[in-house]
Protein backbone atom coordinates (compact mmCIF):
# COMPACT_ATOMS: atom_id res chain seq x y z
CA UNK A 1 0.00 0.00 0.00
CA UNK A 2 2.65 2.48 1.03
CA UNK A 3 4.76 1.24 -1.86
CA UNK A 4 1.93 1.93 -4.26
CA UNK A 5 1.43 5.35 -2.83
CA UNK A 6 5.07 6.30 -2.81
CA UNK A 7 5.40 5.02 -6.37
CA UNK A 8 2.56 7.29 -7.30
CA UNK A 9 4.38 10.18 -5.64
CA UNK A 10 7.46 9.38 -7.67
CA UNK A 11 5.37 9.24 -10.84
CA UNK A 12 3.94 12.66 -10.08
CA UNK A 13 7.40 14.06 -9.49
CA UNK A 14 8.75 12.40 -12.61
CA UNK A 15 5.94 14.03 -14.54
CA UNK A 16 6.74 17.36 -12.91
CA UNK A 17 10.36 17.08 -14.00
CA UNK A 18 9.68 16.09 -17.55
CA UNK A 19 6.74 18.32 -18.36
CA UNK A 20 9.28 21.08 -18.78
CA UNK A 21 9.28 21.03 -22.57
CA UNK A 22 7.79 24.10 -24.21
CA UNK A 23 4.42 23.59 -25.84
CA UNK A 24 5.07 22.90 -29.47
CA UNK A 25 2.63 21.90 -32.17
CA UNK A 26 -0.56 22.10 -30.19
CA UNK A 27 0.12 25.67 -29.09
CA UNK A 28 -1.96 26.94 -31.97
CA UNK A 29 -4.76 24.47 -31.39
CA UNK A 30 -5.20 25.72 -27.83
CA UNK A 31 -4.40 29.35 -28.41
CA UNK A 32 -7.09 30.52 -26.05
CA UNK A 33 -5.19 29.15 -23.05
CA UNK A 34 -2.74 31.09 -20.91
CA UNK A 35 0.64 29.38 -21.08
CA UNK A 36 2.80 29.56 -17.99
CA UNK A 37 6.40 28.42 -17.64
CA UNK A 38 7.16 27.79 -13.99
CA UNK A 39 10.03 26.60 -11.85
CA UNK A 40 9.29 23.11 -10.64
CA UNK A 41 9.09 24.07 -6.96
CA UNK A 42 5.77 25.65 -7.94
CA UNK A 43 4.35 22.40 -9.43
CA UNK A 44 1.70 21.84 -6.80
CA UNK A 45 0.98 25.43 -5.77
CA UNK A 46 0.50 26.73 -9.30
CA UNK A 47 -1.55 23.72 -10.32
CA UNK A 48 -4.05 24.57 -7.60
CA UNK A 49 -3.91 28.28 -8.39
CA UNK A 50 -4.53 27.57 -12.08
CA UNK A 51 -7.53 25.36 -11.32
CA UNK A 52 -9.05 28.10 -9.17
CA UNK A 53 -8.28 30.78 -11.75
CA UNK A 54 -9.92 28.69 -14.47
CA UNK A 55 -13.03 28.20 -12.39
CA UNK A 56 -13.34 31.87 -11.56
CA UNK A 57 -12.51 33.48 -14.89
CA UNK A 58 -13.13 30.76 -17.46
CA UNK A 59 -9.65 31.31 -18.90
CA UNK A 60 -7.77 28.10 -19.33
CA UNK A 61 -4.23 27.75 -18.06
CA UNK A 62 -1.50 25.45 -19.32
CA UNK A 63 1.44 24.86 -17.00
CA UNK A 64 4.93 23.95 -18.18
CA UNK A 65 7.15 22.93 -15.29
CA UNK A 66 10.91 22.71 -15.40
CA UNK A 67 14.08 24.39 -14.35
CA UNK A 68 14.29 28.17 -14.48
CA UNK A 69 17.56 28.02 -16.43
CA UNK A 70 15.99 25.91 -19.19
CA UNK A 71 13.05 28.24 -19.52
CA UNK A 72 15.35 31.24 -19.60
CA UNK A 73 17.24 29.75 -22.55
CA UNK A 74 14.01 28.73 -24.25
CA UNK A 75 12.42 32.17 -23.85
CA UNK A 76 15.52 33.80 -25.31
CA UNK A 77 14.92 31.55 -28.29
CA UNK A 78 11.30 32.50 -28.70
CA UNK A 79 9.40 29.97 -26.58
CA UNK A 80 5.69 30.91 -26.67
CA UNK A 81 4.98 31.49 -22.98
CA UNK A 82 2.82 34.23 -21.50
CA UNK A 83 4.21 34.29 -17.96
CA UNK A 84 7.51 33.01 -16.61
CA UNK A 85 7.73 32.10 -12.91
CA UNK A 86 11.40 31.78 -12.09
CA UNK A 87 12.89 30.31 -8.93
CA UNK A 88 15.72 32.81 -9.31
CA UNK A 89 14.91 36.49 -9.67
CA UNK A 90 18.03 36.97 -11.82
CA UNK A 91 16.49 35.34 -14.89
CA UNK A 92 13.39 37.60 -15.11
CA UNK A 93 15.65 40.58 -14.44
CA UNK A 94 17.88 39.58 -17.33
CA UNK A 95 14.85 39.12 -19.58
CA UNK A 96 13.67 42.57 -18.62
CA UNK A 97 17.08 44.04 -19.44
CA UNK A 98 17.09 42.25 -22.77
CA UNK A 99 13.70 43.74 -23.62
CA UNK A 100 12.01 40.33 -23.69
CA UNK A 101 9.76 41.00 -20.70
CA UNK A 102 6.87 43.42 -20.46
CA UNK A 103 8.31 46.50 -18.70
CA UNK A 104 7.08 46.89 -15.13
CA UNK A 105 5.54 43.42 -14.99
CA UNK A 106 8.28 41.94 -12.77
CA UNK A 107 6.60 40.58 -9.67
CA UNK A 108 8.67 39.08 -6.83
CA UNK A 109 6.03 36.55 -5.81
CA UNK A 110 7.77 34.69 -3.04
CA UNK A 111 10.88 33.70 -1.19
CA UNK A 112 11.57 29.98 -1.32
CA UNK A 113 12.62 27.92 1.67
CA UNK A 114 14.54 24.67 1.93
CA UNK A 115 14.04 21.69 4.20
CA UNK A 116 15.93 18.52 4.99
CA UNK A 117 13.55 15.70 4.01
CA UNK A 118 13.70 11.99 4.85
CA UNK A 119 11.27 9.18 3.87
CA UNK A 120 8.69 8.11 6.46
CA UNK A 121 10.49 4.90 7.44
CA UNK A 122 13.83 6.59 8.02
CA UNK A 123 15.55 6.17 11.39
CA UNK A 124 17.33 9.52 11.12
CA UNK A 125 16.46 11.88 13.96
CA UNK A 126 16.33 15.06 11.92
CA UNK A 127 14.12 16.84 14.44
CA UNK A 128 16.88 16.67 17.06
CA UNK A 129 20.06 16.60 14.98
CA UNK A 130 19.04 18.82 12.07
CA UNK A 131 21.65 18.83 9.31
CA UNK A 132 24.09 16.83 11.48
CA UNK A 133 21.81 13.82 10.95
CA UNK A 134 23.38 13.58 7.49
CA UNK A 135 26.61 12.34 9.11
CA UNK A 136 24.86 9.07 10.01
CA UNK A 137 26.56 6.17 8.18
CA UNK A 138 23.15 4.93 7.02
CA UNK A 139 23.04 7.93 4.70
CA UNK A 140 24.63 6.84 1.45
CA UNK A 141 23.12 9.35 -0.94
CA UNK A 142 21.83 12.87 -0.36
CA UNK A 143 19.85 14.47 -3.14
CA UNK A 144 19.98 18.19 -3.83
CA UNK A 145 19.20 20.27 -6.92
CA UNK A 146 22.18 20.97 -9.16
CA UNK A 147 23.90 23.98 -7.54
CA UNK A 148 25.39 24.92 -10.88
CA UNK A 149 22.10 26.24 -12.17
CA UNK A 150 19.34 25.75 -9.58
CA UNK A 151 18.96 28.34 -6.81
CA UNK A 152 17.65 25.65 -4.44
CA UNK A 153 20.82 23.68 -5.07
CA UNK A 154 22.99 26.68 -4.26
CA UNK A 155 21.00 27.28 -1.07
CA UNK A 156 21.45 23.61 -0.11
CA UNK A 157 25.22 23.76 -0.58
CA UNK A 158 25.46 26.97 1.46
CA UNK A 159 23.38 25.43 4.25
CA UNK A 160 25.59 22.32 4.25
CA UNK A 161 28.69 24.52 4.46
CA UNK A 162 27.15 26.54 7.24
CA UNK A 163 26.45 23.33 9.17
CA UNK A 164 30.15 22.49 8.71
CA UNK A 165 29.47 19.14 7.05
CA UNK A 166 29.78 19.90 3.34
CA UNK A 167 33.33 18.51 3.05
CA UNK A 168 32.36 15.31 4.83
CA UNK A 169 29.28 14.51 2.77
CA UNK A 170 30.07 16.00 -0.66
CA UNK A 171 30.88 12.52 -1.98
CA UNK A 172 27.33 11.43 -1.19
CA UNK A 173 25.56 14.14 -3.13
CA UNK A 174 23.40 13.25 -6.10
CA UNK A 175 22.20 16.15 -8.20
CA UNK A 176 18.67 16.52 -9.44
CA UNK A 177 18.23 18.40 -12.69
CA UNK A 178 15.78 20.62 -10.82
CA UNK A 179 14.28 20.64 -7.34
CA UNK A 180 11.45 18.27 -8.30
CA UNK A 181 13.92 15.65 -9.43
CA UNK A 182 15.90 16.05 -6.22
CA UNK A 183 12.63 15.41 -4.36
CA UNK A 184 11.84 12.44 -6.56
CA UNK A 185 15.25 10.85 -5.84
CA UNK A 186 14.58 10.87 -2.11
CA UNK A 187 10.83 10.17 -2.29
CA UNK A 188 11.58 6.98 -4.24
CA UNK A 189 13.97 5.91 -1.47
CA UNK A 190 16.99 5.90 -3.75
CA UNK A 191 18.55 8.67 -1.70
CA UNK A 192 18.24 8.43 2.10
CA UNK A 193 17.85 12.17 2.58
CA UNK A 194 17.36 15.22 0.44
CA UNK A 195 17.37 18.98 0.67
CA UNK A 196 14.27 20.09 -1.15
CA UNK A 197 11.86 22.99 -1.38
CA UNK A 198 9.43 23.43 1.50
CA UNK A 199 6.72 23.90 -1.13
CA UNK A 200 7.24 20.30 -2.29
CA UNK A 201 7.55 18.87 1.23
CA UNK A 202 4.12 20.23 2.19
CA UNK A 203 2.46 19.21 -1.08
CA UNK A 204 -0.27 16.56 -0.85
CA UNK A 205 1.90 14.13 -2.82
CA UNK A 206 4.79 14.21 -0.34
CA UNK A 207 3.61 15.30 3.07
CA UNK A 208 2.41 11.86 4.20
CA UNK A 209 5.45 10.01 2.88
CA UNK A 210 8.17 11.61 4.94
CA UNK A 211 9.32 14.05 7.60
CA UNK A 212 11.22 17.27 7.24
CA UNK A 213 13.37 19.69 9.18
CA UNK A 214 13.02 23.33 8.17
CA UNK A 215 16.50 24.73 7.64
CA UNK A 216 16.80 28.17 9.29
CA UNK A 217 16.63 30.96 6.70
CA UNK A 218 19.75 32.49 8.26
CA UNK A 219 21.78 29.53 6.97
CA UNK A 220 21.46 30.32 3.27
CA UNK A 221 20.95 33.36 1.05
CA UNK A 222 17.29 34.14 0.37
CA UNK A 223 15.84 32.36 -2.64
CA UNK A 224 14.14 35.35 -4.18
CA UNK A 225 11.72 34.32 -6.86
CA UNK A 226 9.95 36.45 -9.42
CA UNK A 227 7.56 36.30 -12.34
CA UNK A 228 7.37 38.39 -15.50
CA UNK A 229 4.89 38.70 -18.32
CA UNK A 230 6.69 38.14 -21.58
CA UNK A 231 6.75 40.77 -24.27
CA UNK A 232 5.82 38.25 -26.94
CA UNK A 233 2.62 37.30 -25.11
CA UNK A 234 -0.63 37.89 -26.93
CA UNK A 235 -2.63 37.55 -23.73
CA UNK A 236 -1.09 40.19 -21.51
CA UNK A 237 -4.40 41.14 -19.88
CA UNK A 238 -5.21 37.57 -18.87
CA UNK A 239 -1.62 37.17 -17.68
CA UNK A 240 -1.94 40.31 -15.56
CA UNK A 241 -5.22 38.98 -14.16
CA UNK A 242 -3.48 35.76 -13.17
CA UNK A 243 -0.73 37.64 -11.35
CA UNK A 244 -3.38 39.80 -9.67
CA UNK A 245 -5.14 36.64 -8.51
CA UNK A 246 -1.91 35.37 -6.94
CA UNK A 247 -1.38 38.73 -5.27
CA UNK A 248 -4.94 38.80 -3.95
CA UNK A 249 -6.02 37.36 -0.60
CA UNK A 250 -6.94 33.93 -1.99
CA UNK A 251 -3.74 33.52 -3.98
CA UNK A 252 -1.61 34.80 -1.12
CA UNK A 253 -3.18 32.32 1.30
CA UNK A 254 -2.61 29.51 -1.17
CA UNK A 255 1.06 30.39 -1.65
CA UNK A 256 1.53 30.62 2.10
CA UNK A 257 -0.05 27.21 2.55
CA UNK A 258 2.57 25.79 0.16
CA UNK A 259 5.37 27.18 2.29
CA UNK A 260 6.27 30.26 0.29
CA UNK A 261 7.14 33.30 2.33
CA UNK A 262 5.41 36.20 0.64
CA UNK A 263 7.33 39.34 -0.26
CA UNK A 264 6.72 42.25 2.06
CA UNK A 265 4.27 44.88 0.80
CA UNK A 266 6.18 47.70 -0.92
CA UNK A 267 5.15 50.22 1.77
CA UNK A 268 7.01 48.35 4.51
CA UNK A 269 10.39 48.02 2.86
CA UNK B 1 35.37 21.07 -22.51
CA UNK B 2 35.09 18.28 -20.02
CA UNK B 3 37.28 15.35 -21.02
CA UNK B 4 36.33 13.52 -17.86
CA UNK B 5 32.71 13.25 -18.95
CA UNK B 6 33.81 12.29 -22.45
CA UNK B 7 36.03 9.51 -21.08
CA UNK B 8 33.17 8.28 -18.90
CA UNK B 9 30.82 8.12 -21.88
CA UNK B 10 33.41 6.21 -23.93
CA UNK B 11 33.88 3.75 -21.08
CA UNK B 12 30.14 3.28 -20.77
CA UNK B 13 29.65 2.84 -24.52
CA UNK B 14 32.52 0.36 -24.80
CA UNK B 15 31.21 -1.69 -21.86
CA UNK B 16 27.68 -1.72 -23.26
CA UNK B 17 28.94 -2.83 -26.68
CA UNK B 18 31.01 -5.63 -25.15
CA UNK B 19 28.05 -6.86 -23.10
CA UNK B 20 25.72 -6.67 -26.08
CA UNK B 21 28.16 -8.70 -28.18
CA UNK B 22 28.29 -11.40 -25.54
CA UNK B 23 24.54 -11.46 -24.89
CA UNK B 24 23.21 -10.17 -28.19
CA UNK B 25 24.99 -12.49 -30.66
CA UNK B 26 23.58 -15.74 -29.20
CA UNK B 27 20.20 -14.10 -28.63
CA UNK B 28 20.05 -12.84 -32.21
CA UNK B 29 21.20 -16.19 -33.63
CA UNK B 30 18.61 -17.99 -31.58
CA UNK B 31 15.92 -15.53 -32.68
CA UNK B 32 16.94 -15.73 -36.32
CA UNK B 33 16.70 -19.55 -36.34
CA UNK B 34 13.68 -19.84 -34.06
CA UNK B 35 10.54 -21.35 -35.59
CA UNK B 36 7.84 -20.73 -33.04
CA UNK B 37 4.28 -19.50 -33.19
CA UNK B 38 4.85 -16.81 -30.59
CA UNK B 39 8.20 -15.63 -31.89
CA UNK B 40 6.71 -12.24 -32.72
CA UNK B 41 6.24 -11.61 -28.99
CA UNK B 42 9.98 -12.04 -28.37
CA UNK B 43 10.77 -9.79 -31.32
CA UNK B 44 8.43 -7.16 -29.91
CA UNK B 45 10.14 -7.32 -26.51
CA UNK B 46 13.55 -6.82 -28.09
CA UNK B 47 12.27 -3.88 -30.14
CA UNK B 48 10.46 -2.20 -27.23
CA UNK B 49 13.26 0.21 -26.29
CA UNK B 50 13.00 1.68 -29.80
CA UNK B 51 9.53 3.01 -29.14
CA UNK B 52 9.43 3.50 -25.38
CA UNK B 53 10.60 6.89 -24.18
CA UNK B 54 13.63 6.85 -21.88
CA UNK B 55 11.37 8.15 -19.13
CA UNK B 56 9.62 4.77 -18.95
CA UNK B 57 12.84 2.81 -18.58
CA UNK B 58 14.27 5.41 -16.21
CA UNK B 59 11.16 5.38 -14.08
CA UNK B 60 11.13 1.58 -13.83
CA UNK B 61 14.79 1.42 -12.92
CA UNK B 62 14.39 4.13 -10.31
CA UNK B 63 11.39 2.50 -8.69
CA UNK B 64 12.01 -1.21 -9.26
CA UNK B 65 15.68 -1.35 -8.34
CA UNK B 66 15.41 1.09 -5.45
CA UNK B 67 15.70 -0.06 -1.84
CA UNK B 68 11.93 -0.52 -1.53
CA UNK B 69 11.65 -3.62 -3.69
CA UNK B 70 12.99 -7.13 -3.20
CA UNK B 71 14.94 -6.84 -6.46
CA UNK B 72 16.61 -3.70 -5.15
CA UNK B 73 17.34 -5.25 -1.76
CA UNK B 74 18.70 -8.43 -3.31
CA UNK B 75 21.05 -6.43 -5.49
CA UNK B 76 22.02 -4.19 -2.57
CA UNK B 77 22.90 -7.19 -0.39
CA UNK B 78 25.03 -8.58 -3.17
CA UNK B 79 26.82 -5.45 -4.33
CA UNK B 80 26.57 -3.07 -1.39
CA UNK B 81 24.54 -0.37 -3.10
CA UNK B 82 21.39 0.00 -5.16
CA UNK B 83 21.51 0.53 -8.91
CA UNK B 84 20.52 4.18 -9.34
CA UNK B 85 23.34 6.74 -9.14
CA UNK B 86 26.01 4.13 -9.96
CA UNK B 87 27.97 3.25 -13.09
CA UNK B 88 26.50 -0.26 -12.88
CA UNK B 89 23.04 1.29 -12.95
CA UNK B 90 23.84 3.21 -16.11
CA UNK B 91 25.28 0.02 -17.58
CA UNK B 92 22.11 -1.99 -16.93
CA UNK B 93 19.92 0.81 -18.26
CA UNK B 94 22.06 1.31 -21.35
CA UNK B 95 22.27 -2.39 -22.20
CA UNK B 96 18.48 -2.61 -22.13
CA UNK B 97 18.07 0.65 -23.97
CA UNK B 98 20.56 -0.18 -26.73
CA UNK B 99 19.52 -3.83 -27.08
CA UNK B 100 17.53 -3.42 -30.34
CA UNK B 101 20.36 -1.44 -31.94
CA UNK B 102 22.56 -4.50 -31.58
CA UNK B 103 20.19 -7.45 -31.80
CA UNK B 104 18.15 -6.30 -34.81
CA UNK B 105 21.12 -5.87 -37.19
CA UNK B 106 22.67 -9.09 -35.85
CA UNK B 107 19.47 -11.06 -36.42
CA UNK B 108 18.94 -9.55 -39.88
CA UNK B 109 22.49 -10.54 -40.84
CA UNK B 110 22.07 -14.09 -39.55
CA UNK B 111 18.71 -14.51 -41.27
CA UNK B 112 20.28 -13.51 -44.58
CA UNK B 113 22.83 -16.33 -44.45
CA UNK B 114 21.84 -18.99 -46.97
CA UNK B 115 20.25 -21.85 -45.03
CA UNK B 116 21.85 -24.35 -47.43
CA UNK B 117 25.30 -23.35 -46.23
CA UNK B 118 24.26 -24.05 -42.65
CA UNK B 119 22.82 -27.42 -43.67
CA UNK B 120 25.98 -28.23 -45.59
CA UNK B 121 28.09 -27.46 -42.53
CA UNK B 122 25.87 -29.79 -40.52
CA UNK B 123 26.17 -32.52 -43.13
CA UNK B 124 29.95 -32.27 -42.90
CA UNK B 125 29.66 -32.83 -39.18
CA UNK B 126 30.12 -29.32 -37.80
CA UNK B 127 28.37 -28.75 -34.47
CA UNK B 128 26.08 -25.79 -34.07
CA UNK B 129 28.75 -23.72 -32.30
CA UNK B 130 31.29 -24.48 -35.03
CA UNK B 131 28.71 -23.69 -37.73
CA UNK B 132 28.01 -20.37 -36.06
CA UNK B 133 31.66 -19.46 -35.61
CA UNK B 134 32.99 -20.68 -38.98
CA UNK B 135 30.08 -20.15 -41.37
CA UNK B 136 27.40 -17.80 -40.06
CA UNK B 137 29.55 -15.22 -38.29
CA UNK B 138 32.04 -14.66 -41.16
CA UNK B 139 29.14 -14.25 -43.62
CA UNK B 140 27.33 -11.71 -41.46
CA UNK B 141 30.32 -9.83 -40.15
CA UNK B 142 29.20 -6.50 -41.58
CA UNK B 143 25.84 -6.78 -39.77
CA UNK B 144 27.67 -7.59 -36.57
CA UNK B 145 29.93 -4.58 -36.97
CA UNK B 146 26.92 -2.39 -37.77
CA UNK B 147 25.09 -3.61 -34.64
CA UNK B 148 28.13 -3.08 -32.45
CA UNK B 149 28.79 0.41 -33.78
CA UNK B 150 25.14 1.43 -33.53
CA UNK B 151 24.88 0.30 -29.91
CA UNK B 152 28.15 2.08 -29.13
CA UNK B 153 26.98 5.29 -30.78
CA UNK B 154 23.52 5.06 -29.24
CA UNK B 155 24.99 4.70 -25.76
CA UNK B 156 27.36 7.59 -26.39
CA UNK B 157 24.38 9.78 -27.24
CA UNK B 158 22.14 8.53 -24.47
CA UNK B 159 20.56 11.24 -22.38
CA UNK B 160 17.09 10.69 -20.94
CA UNK B 161 17.74 7.51 -18.98
CA UNK B 162 21.00 8.86 -17.61
CA UNK B 163 19.30 12.07 -16.57
CA UNK B 164 16.65 10.09 -14.73
CA UNK B 165 18.74 7.55 -12.85
CA UNK B 166 22.26 9.01 -12.87
CA UNK B 167 22.16 11.75 -10.27
CA UNK B 168 24.87 13.70 -12.12
CA UNK B 169 27.92 12.49 -10.16
CA UNK B 170 31.22 13.60 -11.75
CA UNK B 171 33.27 10.64 -12.96
CA UNK B 172 30.51 8.15 -12.14
CA UNK B 173 27.31 9.16 -13.89
CA UNK B 174 27.95 12.59 -15.43
CA UNK B 175 28.18 11.49 -19.05
CA UNK B 176 29.02 13.79 -21.93
CA UNK B 177 25.37 14.41 -22.82
CA UNK B 178 24.57 15.40 -19.22
CA UNK B 179 27.64 17.61 -19.15
CA UNK B 180 26.47 19.45 -22.27
CA UNK B 181 22.99 19.83 -20.80
CA UNK B 182 24.50 21.20 -17.57
CA UNK B 183 26.56 23.73 -19.48
CA UNK B 184 23.52 24.92 -21.43
CA UNK B 185 21.50 25.13 -18.21
CA UNK B 186 24.09 27.27 -16.52
CA UNK B 187 24.33 29.39 -19.69
CA UNK B 188 27.92 28.32 -20.26
CA UNK B 189 27.41 28.15 -24.02
CA UNK B 190 31.16 28.15 -24.72
CA UNK B 191 31.76 24.90 -22.91
CA UNK B 192 28.54 23.40 -24.33
CA UNK B 193 29.69 24.34 -27.83
CA UNK B 194 33.11 22.79 -27.45
CA UNK B 195 31.87 19.51 -25.98
CA UNK B 196 29.02 19.27 -28.48
CA UNK B 197 31.40 19.82 -31.39
CA UNK B 198 33.81 17.15 -30.17
CA UNK B 199 30.92 14.71 -29.75
CA UNK B 200 29.52 15.58 -33.18
CA UNK B 201 32.85 15.10 -34.95
CA UNK B 202 33.61 11.89 -33.09
CA UNK B 203 30.20 10.37 -33.86
CA UNK B 204 30.37 11.43 -37.49
CA UNK B 205 33.84 9.95 -37.82
CA UNK B 206 32.77 6.70 -36.23
CA UNK B 207 29.69 6.28 -38.43
CA UNK B 208 31.50 7.26 -41.64
CA UNK B 209 34.25 4.78 -40.92
CA UNK B 210 31.68 2.05 -40.33
CA UNK B 211 29.71 2.74 -43.49
CA UNK B 212 32.90 2.98 -45.54
CA UNK B 213 34.07 -0.33 -44.13
CA UNK B 214 30.68 -1.91 -44.77
CA UNK B 215 30.75 -0.76 -48.38
CA UNK B 216 34.17 -2.28 -48.90
CA UNK B 217 33.00 -5.52 -47.29
CA UNK B 218 29.89 -5.62 -49.51
CA UNK B 219 32.05 -4.90 -52.56
CA UNK B 220 34.33 -7.78 -51.67
CA UNK B 221 31.33 -10.09 -51.42
CA UNK B 222 29.96 -9.02 -54.80
CA UNK B 223 33.31 -9.72 -56.46
CA UNK B 224 33.11 -13.23 -55.14
CA UNK B 225 35.75 -12.40 -52.63
CA UNK B 226 34.53 -14.61 -49.82
CA UNK B 227 37.67 -16.12 -48.50
CA UNK B 228 37.54 -19.78 -47.60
Amino acid sequence: MSLVRSNFTVLLLVAAVFLGAPPGGNARAQNDALTIAAASDLSFALQEASDNFEKQTGHRVRLSLGSSGSFYSQIQNGAPFDIFFSADIEYPKKLEEAGLAEPGSLYPYATGRIVLWVPAGSALDIARLGMKALLDPAVEKISIANPRHAPYGRAAVTALEKAGIYEKISGKLVLGENISQAAQFVASGNAQAGIIALSLAVSPAMRDNGRYFVIPTTDYPPIDQAAVILKSSSKKEIAAAFLAYLRGPEGAALMKRYGFTLPEPPGKK
Amino acid sequence: MNWNAFALSLRLAASVTAILLVLGLPLAYWLARLRWRWKFLLEAVVALPLVLPPTVLGFYILVMTGPRTWIGRLYENWSGSTLPFTFAGLLVASVLYSMPFAVQPFAAGFAAVDARLIEAAAVYGAGSWKTFARVVLPLSVSSVVTGAVLSFAHTLGEFGVVLMVGGNIPGVTRTVSIDIYDSVQSLDFRSANQTALVLLLFSFGLLSATYAWNRRAAGALLEGGIRP
